[in-house]
């Protein structure tokens, strides 16, 4: 009796001690949530409020009194060439790239899915392009690119194929062109390695039973292997559809949106904006373009992971 | 049954072999112009793909007249605290919305996961805005305190999965036992789930090491810059590039993470796919 009294020694009008406290599921949760919590909150939070609020006033580095102008941000945009050419620049990447890369990734997965020797390996040094920071793979293109020095312009000459080089960088077309081959370069090892995972997951068996069955390897992989790695397919496109919509570093450092402001996207025309020419609430506009395709994002896979989780 | 050479041949060595030189041909690129005198770098006559006089005098450069070696330190404290900072958030965030049974629960989880697709590029502005209103601007905390932001969410998720595939039985008979939840949490659940820590680590490291535009944006002074923002700011100057000291600090900023990442590839993409497996 003794030691369970000293155990428990939870009174009527007695305060739980600390301790007790902790005891209790719905207090420790939130306890050790809170860390977390707090970062997020203060530094995705409250600057997501901030970012809404800046695109209806009117700030810049030479504004002193700040006004409420509304939508005007957002409609003043929509009259400017720069950022219709942006828009479309944003959707034509984001199209193109998430396209190729999930062709190529699932074509690589297909191809180390197969066991060979050094197999750990390849699946190392293939992951490269995704693992480095982009901003510094980037200057590796940004050398590849270049007008005088290109190796490609080298190739291309050497071999007769035309008797001057491309211009990657400096004329429109050809530099997103170029913006897009560096991307689907440093993207696709992403699709690749997780498709791969998911293919390690689908039953030989079942691949087994149906070539008994007479289906052949193209009905197989249309018909088996494609609808039972659907989920790793689907999660990997919306994934790579958020990081490349709202990507940065690759225009930054290989064209900076030139030639004549041709190869922006949102972030890098928001950026030039806001923290070069410090058009504050004019940039903030330019970036919460993202938010609705972000939206439609987050609420496919939140949709699509409630579904599966029950 | 093995497949005949030949076709093995054409159905995996040479479709590999071409990606394997696509993906590559970069980082050879980047090897031999870091090593290539100026005079090579710019002979339009000769063999491009190789190297005939191989000097280390654009590493000189990068160590001896850059801010190269200020820059590497910065990242790595930077890395280094925040991943600790994340780790820490995450392992008791997701311990929590994996083991105890509260109100709110499903909702936080779910929050928790939008913050993950947030991308930077739409919080920079107003971000940049509360790091001046906190007097953080142009230096290491304005870092150290947002890159949690990008890794705690995905830390958080990849934990959780670790925690639901410990079964709950070893822990109840702890607690039964008498052992407090924190406890019984430290001392059973958390060496269990000592891989998914791991993973989420070096997730975290390698993600840190790589980020660019909160560094761009947050700092301006030559000390406070990371390696990839000031091998990009600073060693072009005005419509100069230095290639070969370029590509000497691009190559040696992206040695860690790829050997980091190399060491630990089977934790690495656990870590990748768990969400895409599990989830």
């Amino acid at each position: 009796m003794r030691a369970e009294t000293r155990e428990r020694p939870v009174t009527a009008g007695q305060l739980p001690t600390i301790g007790e406290l902790l005891d209790r599921q719905g207090v420790l949760a939130y306890v050790l949530l809170l860390p977390g919590l707090l970062i997020l909150t203060a530094f995705i939070g409250w600057p997501f409020v901030t970012s809404l609020w800046l695109s209806v006033t009117d700030q810049s580095v030479s504004t002193s009194v700040v006004r409420f102008v509304g939508l005007e941000n957002f409609t003043d945009e929509l009259r400017s060439q720069i950022f219709l050419q942006t828009l479309r620049n944003t959707f034509v990447y984001t199209g193109v790239t998430v396209v190729f890369k999930l062709a190529f990734g699932l074509g690589l997965a297909v191809l180390m899915n197969q066991s060979f020797r050094l197999k750990n390996l390849a699946r190392a040094a293939l992951l490269l392009p995704w693992i480095v920071p982009t901003a510094l793979s980037a200057i590796a293109w940004l050398w590849l690119f270049d007008a005088t020095f290109s190796v490609f312009n080298w190739a291309i000459v050497r071999s007769g194929l035309a008797d001057r080089g491309i211009n990657w960088l400096g004329e429109g077309q050809w530099a997103m062109t170029s913006i897009i081959i560096a991307n689907i370069w440093r993207g696709t090892p992403f699709f690749a390695i997780s498709i791969l995972a998911g293919l390690q997951t689908v039953d030989r068996e079942l691949l087994d039973a149906a070539a008994v069955d007479g289906a052949s390897l193209w009905q197989r992989f249309w018909r088996i292997t494609i609808p039972l790695i659907r989920p790793v397919l689907l999660i990997v496109l919306l994934f790579s559809t958020v990081q490349t919509i709202s990507d940065f570093q690759l225009v930054y450092v290989l064209t900076r949106g030139g030639p004549a402001n041709s190869t922006h996207l949102l972030g890098t025309l928001a950026y030039d904006v806001a923290v070069r020419a410090g058009q504050l609430s004019q940039g903030a506009a330019i970036s919460l373009y993202m938010f609705p395709v972000l939206i439609v994002c987050v609420v496919a896979l939140l949709v699509y992971m409630r579904r599966s989780s029950t | 049954m093995t497949a005949s050479a030949p076709r093995r041949l054409m159905t995996l060595y040479l479709p590999l072999s071409l990606a394997s030189i696509v993906l590559l041909f970069p980082f050879y690129w980047m090897l031999i112009t870091s090593i290539k005198t100026d005079r090579e770098l710019i002979d339009l006559n000769g063999l491009p793909f190789w190297v005939f006089q191989p000097t280390l005098e654009h590493y000189r450069v990068l160590f001896a007249e850059t801010g190269f070696l200020r820059w590497a330190l910065n990242t790595l404290t930077i890395s280094v605290v925040a991943t600790a900072i994340s780790l820490v958030c995450s392992i008791l965030a997701g311990y929590s919305l994996a083991r105890l049974r509260f109100r709110g629960a499903g909702a936080i989880a779910g929050a928790i996961f939008v913050t993950y697709l947030v991308p930077q590029t739409l919080l920079f502005l107003p971000l940049l805005e509360v790091v001046r209103q906190l007097g953080l601007s142009n230096t290491l905390w304005s870092m150290i305190l947002t890159y949690p932001t990008i890794l705690i969410p995905f830390s958080t998720w990849l934990l959780m999965g670790y925690f639901r595939s410990i079964p709950r039985e070893l822990e109840e008979s702890a607690l039964i036992d008498g052992a407090s939840r924190l406890r019984a949490m430290t001392q059973i659940v958390l060496p269990l789930a000592l891989p998914g820590i791991l993973s989420a680590g070096i997730f975290a490291f390698t993600l840190s090491w790589n980020e660019f535009i909160y560094a761009l944006v947050f700092t301006n002074s030559t000390d406070i810059k990371t390696i990839p923002v000031g091998v990009v700011t600073e060693l072009v100057k005005g419509d100069v590039y230095f290639w070969g000291s370029l590509m000497a600090g691009a190559l040696l900023g992206s040695v860690p993470v790829a050997l980091i990442y190399s060491f630990f590839v089977e934790h690495y993409v656990g870590g990748l796919t768990a969400g895409a497996v599990k989830g």
